[in-house]
């Protein structure tokens, strides 16, 4: 079976060539922190699996998988999730976010 | 019948066993790496009986759940050109359904 | 971004930027304010979940290990039953299964040993509620890709070289278990108290990345 990208994961990592493990290490930023926080809380309330989280992160494509931080796919994927699951819709949420950007305009004017 | 209330799969394989990951290449949310699949191992233990993930993943409830494995591969058996020791192993964790006997 | 040392203790957090916030950024806060509204969750509980996290950390597997290295019956339980051990030791069981795996280092009467390695090539599986958030280097995916297929090369970057006869079992943590690697009592610390031996387990020796320094 050749290794036809559609077929192995963008995720499925092993054994595939790399360079050198980057050591560093960097704190966890406080929106972090709440991403898996919100992940950890609607997973304890049987509001979505963390396969899910993991179904929707693997469905991003190979160049988003990689430029994307571990948080941002996290957020990205609780995200669509939700909205899979009718908890959210993409209207409310697309709302929201303008409603954000909105108030950080304005905080920064 | 719903897939949900039917009986879990009998354990196929016992610890010492050897088993075989199939070969197989679907979409869909999988939990047996893309490297293991066609090599053979040894049953290392059972860990028990869990809800599918590739059922999970999909907001379905996963059940029955089905026997997991840990398997134990041989690294030089694994990966060619593989540098180390002989006895060196990789142990992975697989669900009942992607294993057959070897 | 700060060099490399062992997070055994918890880090403040990044404050978030005064800079604008990023797409995901904007995301994340329109989701918690949106599950907020809608009563699913509350600020209050986002709060406490993110203290509960900032609370775990590899001291609790360091306070097993120890545990473990000055009790041979505990051991012996902790690698039949790793969530009863902790129960036992007053750490909370978890959500998954763990399994212990033990160093063994080499010997007249045993052989060469055995080193225990831990990863998590499709996402970044990790004894969390023990040991607290994974290290980035742990989910990236330079790890991911080659710690199976080349062990020791990894383990050398990190500055551990193993005796070729000495054995290397990498554990794919790939479905409902999760690991810990209980490393080899260093001969040096005969007669330590179980507080002076918690000191030398680092995060790194419980992924297997490490060996414990006296």
């Amino acid at each position: 079976m050749t290794d036809d990208p559609i077929q192995r994961g963008v995720h499925d990592l092993g054994g595939l060539p790399a360079g050198p493990v980057a050591r560093s290490e960097h704190d966890y930023a406080l929106w972090e922190k709440r991403v898996d926080a919100l992940m950890v809380l609607l997973s304890n309330q049987q509001h979505m699996r963390v396969d899910e989280l993991r179904r929707n992160i693997e469905g991003l494509g190979a160049q988003a998988y990689e430029r994307m931080s571990y948080y941002e796919r996290w957020v990205h994927a609780i995200t669509q999730t939700l909205i899979q699951r009718g908890l959210i819709s993409s209207d409310e949420l697309g709302r929201k976010m303008a409603q954000v950007e909105q108030r950080q305009r304005e905080s920064h004017a | 019948m719903t897939p949900a209330q039917r009986e879990s799969p009998a354990q196929q394989f016992g610890p010492g066993e050897r088993v075989r990951v199939r070969r197989a290449y679907p979409p869909g949310h999988l939990r047996t790496p893309w490297y293991i699949r066609g090599h053979s191992g040894v049953v290392e233990r059972v860990c028990g009986a869990y809800p599918n993930p590739e059922e999970l993943a999909y907001a379905r409830s996963g059940l029955p759940a089905q026997p997991l494995y840990r398997v134990r591969f041989l690294q030089h058996e694994v990966w060619p050109g593989y540098r180390g020791n002989a006895q060196d192993s990789l142990d992975v964790e697989l669900y009942q359904h992607w294993l057959e006997p070897a | 971004m700060h060099a490399h040392h062992d997070h055994d203790h918890p880090h403040p957090t990044q404050p978030d930027t005064t800079d604008a916030l990023s797409y995901y950024q904007v995301m994340e806060v329109a989701l918690r304010e949106l599950l907020i509204e809608k009563g699913i969750l509350s600020a209050d509980q986002v709060r406490r979940q993110v203290e509960d996290m900032d609370s775990r950390t590899p001291a609790h597997g360091a306070q097993v290990v120890a545990r473990a290295w000055s009790d041979p019956a505990f051991k012996a339980r902790l690698l039949a039953d790793g969530n009863a051990a902790l129960e036992e030791i007053g750490l909370e069981r978890g959500p998954y299964k763990l399994v212990v795996v033990e160093n063994t280092p080499a010997s007249t009467e045993t052989g060469p040993g055995v080193h225990n390695v831990i990863v998590c090539t499709l996402c970044s599986c990790y004894p969390r509620w023990l040991l607290g958030l994974p290290p980035d280097w742990y989910k990236s995916r330079s790890y991911r890709a080659r710690v199976v297929h080349e062990p020791r090369e990894v383990l050398s970057e990190f500055g551990l070289d193993l005796p070729a006869d000495m054995v290397v079992r990498v554990h794919d943590s790939t479905a409902d278990m999760r690991y810990l690697v209980l490393p080899a009592r260093p001969a040096a610390t005969q007669g330590w108290d179980e507080q002076g031996l918690a000191g030398i387990v680092t995060r790194d020796c419980m992924v297997g990345v490490a060996l414990p320094k006296p």
